[in-house]
Parts: C-alpha cells; structure tokens; sequence
C-alpha cells in the first residue's frame, strides 16, 4: 500500500502515526514545500521572540521518519494530482503514485487588496520561514517601528514577540475590539489593556489602505486618513483552506475541502485533514473550517488510521484557543459569542484579578466558554462540550472558582472520573 | 495499566497525599526541606466541599487528549509504561493541555511560571507517593478493567 501525505504539520504528522497504528508495512511518503523537519507553527511567535532554539521548534524527534519508515520528499512541491491514475507531478520533476492521498496543506493568509501590499518589508506570518526573515530584518536592519494589521490571534502573537525584541508595534484592526473570534467584549478590553501597558498601540475600527514607500514601505495610510510610519509590516487578517492542489479534481470544496466523518472527501482513497478540511462542527451542528492544531492533529491520526483500512470517525471538532500574552492566559471555545434566540448566558464578574468567566449553553449542553487569567481545569468544560452533556442541573456551579467534580452528583462523579 | 483511584467515602480531605507528592518530587526528599527550600507545584489536585473530598491526579488516558493538543510534543504516552509524561525543556506553557484535558489534572507550575505540572506514577518508586501515605487507604493503586 503506498500512502502519500501531502503537508508536514500536525495533520500530516498524526496521519503518520494513524496509518503505523494499523499498517507497519506499507510505504509512507510525506510531501512538503518546506525543507524543514516537522515543527511547531504555534511556535513561531516564540522563536520570533527569542524564547524558542529551532531545536526546539522541532514537533517530533530528530529520528521521527527513520522511526516510523517514512519517506520524505522536504523542499519540494506537488504541482498536480492526477486522482484517475492516483498520480502526483512534483516540481522537481518526479512522479509519485498513490493508492491513499491526504491532504494537509494547512492555510494561506489572507492578503487584501491593498495598495503596495507586494513590497519587500511587508510579510505575513504563519511559517517558520516568516519569523526568520521577520528576526533577520529586526537583527540587522533598522526596524525601530512595525505596523500589523489584525489582532488575530497571529497578529498579537507577532506583536507581542517583537515588543519584546524591542520594537514599537500598532495594531491595526477592523472590528471594534482585539481577538473578536474568540473573546467577548469584556475579555478582549482586559486583554487590550493589558496589551496597551506593554506598549502596544492600538487603532480600531479602521484598516490599511496603502503602503507607501518605494521597494520598501515606509508608511501606511489608513482608511480614516491617519497615517503611520513603519520600518515593516505584518499582515495577518485571516488564513484560508490552502485548496489550490485540488481545484482541478473532482474534489469536492466549499470553503474548504468536504471531508466525511472518517476524514474522506467524495474520491475514494482521497482523505483531507488540519486547516485546510472541511469537517463536522459539533457545537454549530455543521460543516466547518476548524483551523486550529488539536483538531488537525486528531483529524490527521484518523485519517490515517482510516487510510490504513480502519474506521474511525471523528465528530469532535470544534474551535478552542488557548493562548496567552504577556502572561495573561486565556482558554476559550465554542460560540462565545452567540447570536440568536436558544442560548442561556452565564458569566462572572470581572475580578480584581482579571479573571473573568463566562459560559454559553444551549438546551442544556455547554456550546462555548471564556476562561480569562484563571484557566486552570478549563478543560473540564471542553470535556463536557465534547460529551455533549447535559448541566442543567449544576448550572449554578459552572462560573464558580472551585468549579470540579464535585459539582455534580456522586453518581455522575463517579462514571466521569472512572471510579 | 495500574492507576491511582480514589475512594471518596475514606477520604479525610487531610491532604497529606499533596504534601508527600511534594516531597516525592523534590530533590531533597525530604519533607520539611522539599516545602520551605524548594519550588515544587503538587501534582494533584484535591477537591474539598461540604465533608465531601478526593484526591484527583492524571488518568494516563489510553487516549489522551493532552498528548493530541500539545502544540510542541512536549507530552507523550510511553507506550511501554502506559504513562503520560511530559518533557519540560519542550514545554512553552501555552496551557493548550489544560484546555483539553477534560479531568483538569495538569496544573501550571506555580514556580517556573513556564511550564505544566503532572502526576508521572511516582515511576522510580514502588507505588505513588500518595497512595503510600494515604493514612485512611482513600487511594488505591491498581489494575482495573
């Protein structure tokens, strides 16, 4: 059996670990147009910062592929899938057949049509080749002063990396608040200000019209005619599904590749998984983009496991963050912000502390929460969003501090926690 | 795998088992030195309310979500051991861990400000410290189907 994983992240990793789970024989290759060893995207932020070696950036051990017998093809690129002759036409050249194909070609960023958006210094962050050309401009160039447009979770990972190399950072951003995906209004003003004490400036409500400059931009334009000098920018608005490979099969695409709850799109032998899949969203009961590394990592193990003649399904996804800046973690997940009739609403008030926590139900089962500054057993409530429990019975303990096992009922305690 | 559970209707809530975890896991071994000299975050959790208490420490999940979300592959399962453990010098404390474990046992650790916290089966030792100093037998360590 010959399976080919395009994409070396944690869907392609977890598919090489699903396939070996029930294949030890069959010939794995792994496709990539990084040259890299499988690493940590999460990380790059910290590599930015210093705080990470490229060791240590590393996702699996230095003998991963020798371990698990695969075959790597690093730094090289698919140019075509061939889904009748189950074919694939790299770029250097070389042609790879398959009788499984995954594809894991995680995002692209989203770049808006601005004006001067192609200049030298203007970057976009989500690989491990952006931070090191972004640390290599800060190391040797003058990059006193850096505007980034989007306080995405990419966009404030980046901010916060280059305040503490130093630099001065703006954020500019269209919604009227930070991390609007996945904070609330009360959240993201706690997690702003805590940004803005760290010396990050802040324009929102507004977006970037031009990057003025020659090769270089020197100076962004904004849409309310406020203008900011810039020694480099960062554009990070967005990411989508990276579909490009297969928008000349048959496969089938919506925002993303449509995948089956085993990971398989309507070609049969072609699975999808990570960012750039399509799958099941279990709190909004539909398909969704879910673009974010547990997801694609467990998507990943069952798509191989599957690819290898098992059947697993995996109907758990849904988005979950955590994350933190400058100390100030936070946990969130599901629907945060519910919009609608059938959502119950609680949340806690704002302590002295920062912490602050809020959960959304509907018919009883937990669709979403914010955990700010004090995180700790959050996944408690991701493990009761997963088994689509029902809590209306222990509703009033859910925003307590103490909030364990012992919310519930010593029947229920004891089936949870197996004793 | 053997694993630690817990026997509510014995436990006292004296948590002498978070005091020998502390010790357990310290240089020293010793029990006053392991709590005045040194930083060590207990890894257990313990639950207390209304004369109800346990002790709570990580289930070496077969499955484990924390080994799947880790963002560094910091967390592994021995596959030999059946344990889950976790590398610190891998770990950047994002907490994605605590996120997904869904029995909340992975703590921060209290000291190092970077890094996770977590029951590793006390593996040098004959059985965990907590079970071992459990003075009304409220933590079993065994094999269960």
């Amino acid at each position: 059996m010959d399976y080919v994983i395009i994409g070396n992240s944690a869907a392609g990793i977890g598919a090489i670990e699903g396939i070996r789970k029930v294949d030890q024989e069959g010939k794995i290759t792994v496709i990539s147009d990084e040259e890299y060893h499988t690493y940590s995207r999460p990380l790059i932020s910290y590599y930015l910062a210093e705080q990470v070696s490229a060791e240590q950036m590393k996702y699996r051990g230095a003998d991963f592929y020798q371990e698990y017998g695969v075959e790597t093809r690093l730094g090289d690129r698919v140019v075509k899938v061939d889904q009748d002759d189950k074919l694939l036409a790299l770029e250097s050249g070389e042609e790879i057949n398959f009788n499984k194909l995954l594809v894991a070609t995680g995002g692209t960023p989203f770049i808006p049509p601005i004006t001067g958006a192609n200049k030298d210094n203007i970057y976009t962050f989500i690989k491990l080749d952006d931070s090191k050309a972004i640390a290599q401009e800060v190391e040797e160039g003058d990059i006193k002063e850096v505007v980034i447009l989007g306080a995405g979770l990419i966009g404030l990972k980046a901010a916060e990396a280059l305040v503490k190399l130093g630099v001065k950072v703006t954020v500019v951003e269209l919604a009227d608040r930070v991390l609007s995906a996945i904070l609330d209004q009360d959240a993201a003003e706690i997690v702003q200000q805590n940004l803005e004490a760290k010396g990050i400036e802040f324009v929102l409500e507004d977006t970037i019209e031009e990057f003025s400059g020659t090769d270089r931009a020197t100076a962004v334009k904004l849409k309310s005619g406020q203008q900011l000098k810039t020694d480099l920018a960062i554009i990070a608005v967005g990411v989508r599904p990276n579909t490009e490979l297969v928008q000349d099969t048959e496969v089938e695409l919506n925002r993303g590749v449509i995948v089956d709850d085993q990971l398989e799109t309507n070609i049969s032998g072609i699975y999808a998984a990570g960012d750039v899949s399509e799958g099941y969203d279990l709190v909004r009961g539909s398909a969704a983009v879910i673009p974010i590394w547990p997801n694609a990592y467990r998507q990943g193990l069952v798509a191989g496991q599957n690819m290898a003649g098992a059947s697993e399904s995996y109907n758990e996804g849904f988005v979950r963050n955590s994350i933190g800046f400058f100390g100030l973690p936070m946990i969130t997940a599901g629907i945060i912000n519910p919009e609608g009739d059938g959502y119950e609403v609680l949340s806690s008030k704002l302590l002295e502390n920062n912490s602050y926590r809020k959960v959304v139900l509907q018919e009883g089962k937990i669709v979403g929460f914010i955990y700010l500054t004090d995180i700790d057993r959050a996944g408690i409530l991701t493990g009761l969003i997963k088994e689509e429990q029902d809590v209306s019975q222990i509703k009033e303990e859910l925003l307590a501090d103490d909030f364990g096992y012992l919310s519930f009922s010593e029947e229920e305690r004891r089936k949870l926690l197996w004793l | 795998m053997k694993r630690v559970y817990a026997r509510e209707e014995y436990c006292l809530g004296c948590k002498l088992c978070e005091v020998y975890c502390v010790t357990s896991h310290s240089k020293s071994k010793d029990i006053v030195k392991a709590h005045k000299l040194e930083e060590i975050t207990p890894r257990i959790i313990i639950e207390s309310k209304d004369n109800i208490s346990f002790a709570l420490q990580c289930r070496h999940c077969e499955a484990a979500d924390c080994t799947k979300a880790c963002i560094t592959g910091a967390i592994q399962k021995d596959e030999e051991t059946g344990i889950v453990n976790y590398d610190a010098v891998r770990c950047v404390g994002c907490w994605t861990c605590i996120m997904a474990c869904s029995y909340g046992v992975i703590r921060r650790d209290e000291y190092g400000d970077k890094v996770i916290s977590k029951c590793d089966l006390c593996i040098t030792e004959e059985e965990p410290a907590c079970v071992t100093n459990c003075p009304n037998s409220a933590l079993e360590f065994e094999e269960r189907e």
